[in-house]
């Protein structure tokens, strides 16, 4: 293609040829736009319908049918769904995840955005935020078994804590009505930098001059936070709200590690329920409906939140 | 004139001092966990219930980081007096290491090329198509998982590196959304100049586009990375077999084993920290692009 280089020497204004030059049939195709393409999209496509797409439909199929994976499936209806509605352990599961969800996101999001504007005022140096961002990097797991340990009744730090300090030592793991409560505890020690983090860089792009403004018209901080900071924040607030809940209805790893559902199916979310009945009891019909039954939930509570909060809507402009 | 600054916020220094005071106790809440699975990670299993509210531990010793890695000296008199539970973590954190590179590398190179087709090229049902890889991070994992194990279980992938990584490695949707957002930040004159020049779209794409966007695909290799490391769900239900089994899954199955007795903590402590060795590390060496990549990649 050396030959197309304008020189710099030519008295002339150089011209850009407005027709390439004639290419052979498989060069050519390659300057196509569709064709082109189909092939950078290919792989991916690929990915999405085999293990997006068409397991998306299979579960909806699956939940029609009684199968144990040994048997041929066996279709039945809407017998999975009516079940569902009478069974107990499913409006029991449903809710514990919506008391987990409770306990979680109003904390997870007041400790976030009160460490975000502290972040903004007082310290803003990546040493500061790099340690409040470590529990979100380190695995579900792991954090669970860190808590699970620390909260021992007998050998954990905390409790020896408890104990030396003259207070009775707690069961965290164990007691029917604690045990819930920690493990959203352990998901907020996760997860309150990493929102923090967020808000940080949704406070950082308010303009200046708003905050100076405000100043100058007497509001103090607190003042200016709720007027301003907050309205401003909106579109992160929502972000984080609707991801933070979708994440939290979907609570699975750290309960594996550590009350596996119980004590008395006080942590038995519907994960862990819809994990049950398919993984260990291997009833993939019931368990798929159940699947299917959050999958219709979580898009109603997320249609209700972005037209709670009017998400698309920015005071910015 | 000169006082107004000072009068506006009353006492800033004792503000300033305990928002310093309160950010300082989230940093000790933030580590302090971490700091408690090292101490007791290098501490003697002996000394558990009587150093249990210290802050140092007791008899330091690497015994159990070397045990739960399968090299402490099989003659050592230790291994014979407590009954420590049974682990290779050595394969784990392998196995961790392979998953983690079979997930990003591929994912990250699939992501890329369709992200550029849905930034730059036209065609029949871009928009669709976008649409529906858009809707997919609505769909709880768990309702994907049922069926997808049957198929890994079809296919004889049970218990196999490829059963466990096929579904993250040739897309996410998260993954072509960010690379599309950023693809669509190129300058157009930099990809015109190139289409001038007759060069094809597969020369512009890795010519121009990717090199242009070499920190946004650092980004999307940390995040990328360290969910693969820290993933548990999946390879769970496909990969428990021990020769596969990842780090995670491996925790898990090692506290299971003592789920009546008494768990061996310092053992799964030590795992716990080794677990933990390489994000720390990246923090330690690219603690600035880390912590930006998690910032700058959420909403948008």
């Amino acid at each position: 293609m050396s030959d197309r280089k304008l020189s710099p020497v030519l008295s002339t204004p150089p011209v850009i040829p407005r027709v390439p030059p004639r290419r052979s049939f498989f060069r050519s195709i390659l300057y196509k736009d569709s064709f082109c393409a189909w092939i950078f999209i290919a792989p991916a496509l690929l990915g999405f319908t085999v293990f997006y797409l068409l397991p998306c439909v299979r579960a909806i199929y699956i939940s029609l049918t009684d199968w144990n994976l040994l048997r041929p499936a066996k279709f039945v209806g809407s017998a999975n769904y009516s079940r569902l509605w009478g069974d107990p352990n499913f409006w029991n599961s449903m809710r514990v995840t919506l008391f987990y969800v409770l306990y979680n996101i109003p904390v997870q999001t007041v400790v976030g955005l009160l460490l975000a504007v502290l972040l903004h005022r007082v310290g803003r140096s990546v040493a500061l935020r790099s340690v409040i961002l470590a529990p979100y990097l380190i695995a579900n797991v792991i954090a669970a078994i860190l808590w699970f340990w620390m909260l021992d009744p007998l050998l954990g730090f905390v409790n020896a804590m408890l104990h030396s300090m003259g207070f009775g030592r707690i069961a965290f793991f164990s007691d029917q009505n604690l045990a819930l409560p920690t493990i959203a505890a352990v998901n907020i020690w996760r997860h309150m930098g990493f929102v923090a983090l967020l808000f940080y860089t949704g406070i950082q792009g308010i303009p200046r001059d708003i905050y100076e403004a405000a100043r100058i018209e007497g509001a103090g901080p607190w003042k200016s936070f709720w007027n301003i900071t907050l309205p401003l924040l909106r579109p992160t607030l929502v972000f984080v709200l609707v991801t933070s809940i979708i994440g939290s209805f979907q609570v699975f790893d750290s309960i594996a590690v550590t009350t596996l559902g119980g004590p008395v199916n006080s942590t038995r979310t519907i994960v862990w329920y819809i994990y049950e009945s398919s993984f260990v009891n291997y009833r993939m019909g019931y368990a798929s409906a159940m699947s299917c039954a959050l999958f219709v939930c979580l898009t109603f509570v997320t249609i209700v939140q972005m037209r709670i909060l009017r998400s698309s809507q920015s005071e910015l402009g | 004139m000169k006082p107004n600054a000072s009068t506006l916020r009353p006492h800033p220094n004792l503000a300033r001092w305990s928002g310093y005071a309160v950010l300082a106790l989230f940093a000790v809440i933030s580590l302090g966990p971490i700091w408690i699975a090292v101490k007791t990670a290098l501490s003697d299993s002996r000394t558990l219930f009587s150093g249990a509210s210290s802050f140092l531990p007791q008899d330091p010793t690497l015994f159990n980081i070397l045990r739960v890695l399968g090299f402490a000296n099989p003659a050592d008199p230790r291994l014979a007096q407590m009954s420590y539970g049974k682990i290779d973590f050595f394969r784990a954190l392998v196995n961790s290491a392979i998953f983690t590179l079979l997930v990003s590398i591929p994912q990250i190179a699939c992501s890329a090329l369709a992200a550029y087709a849905f930034a730059r090229l036209q065609f029949r049902g871009r928009r669709l198509i976008f649409f529906l890889f858009l809707s997919a991070t609505m769909i709880p994992g768990i309702v994907l998982f049922i069926p997808n194990f049957i198929l890994i279980k079809d296919l004889g992938w049970l218990n196999t590196y490829q059963g466990m990584a096929a579904p993250f490695a040739l897309m996410t949707p998260f993954a072509v959304f960010f690379l599309r957002q950023m693809f669509l930040s190129t300058p157009r004159e930099l990809e015109e100049c190139a289409r001038i020049d007759g060069a094809s779209y597969f020369s512009i794409f890795f010519r121009i586009v990717l090199p242009f966007h070499r920190s946004a695909l650092a980004t999307l290799t940390i995040i990328t990375s360290l969910s693969a490391w820290n993933e548990f769900f999946w390879p769970f239900l496909v990969g428990r077999s021990e020769s596969v089994r990842v780090m995670a899954v491996a925790i898990n199955a090692f506290r299971q084993q003592q789920a009546g007795g008494t768990p061996d903590w310092s053992g799964l402590m030590a795992c716990t920290v080794l677990g933990l060795v390489p994000i720390a590390v990246l923090l330690v060496l690219f603690g600035r692009k880390v912590v930006e990549s998690f910032q700058y990649a959420g909403p948008r």
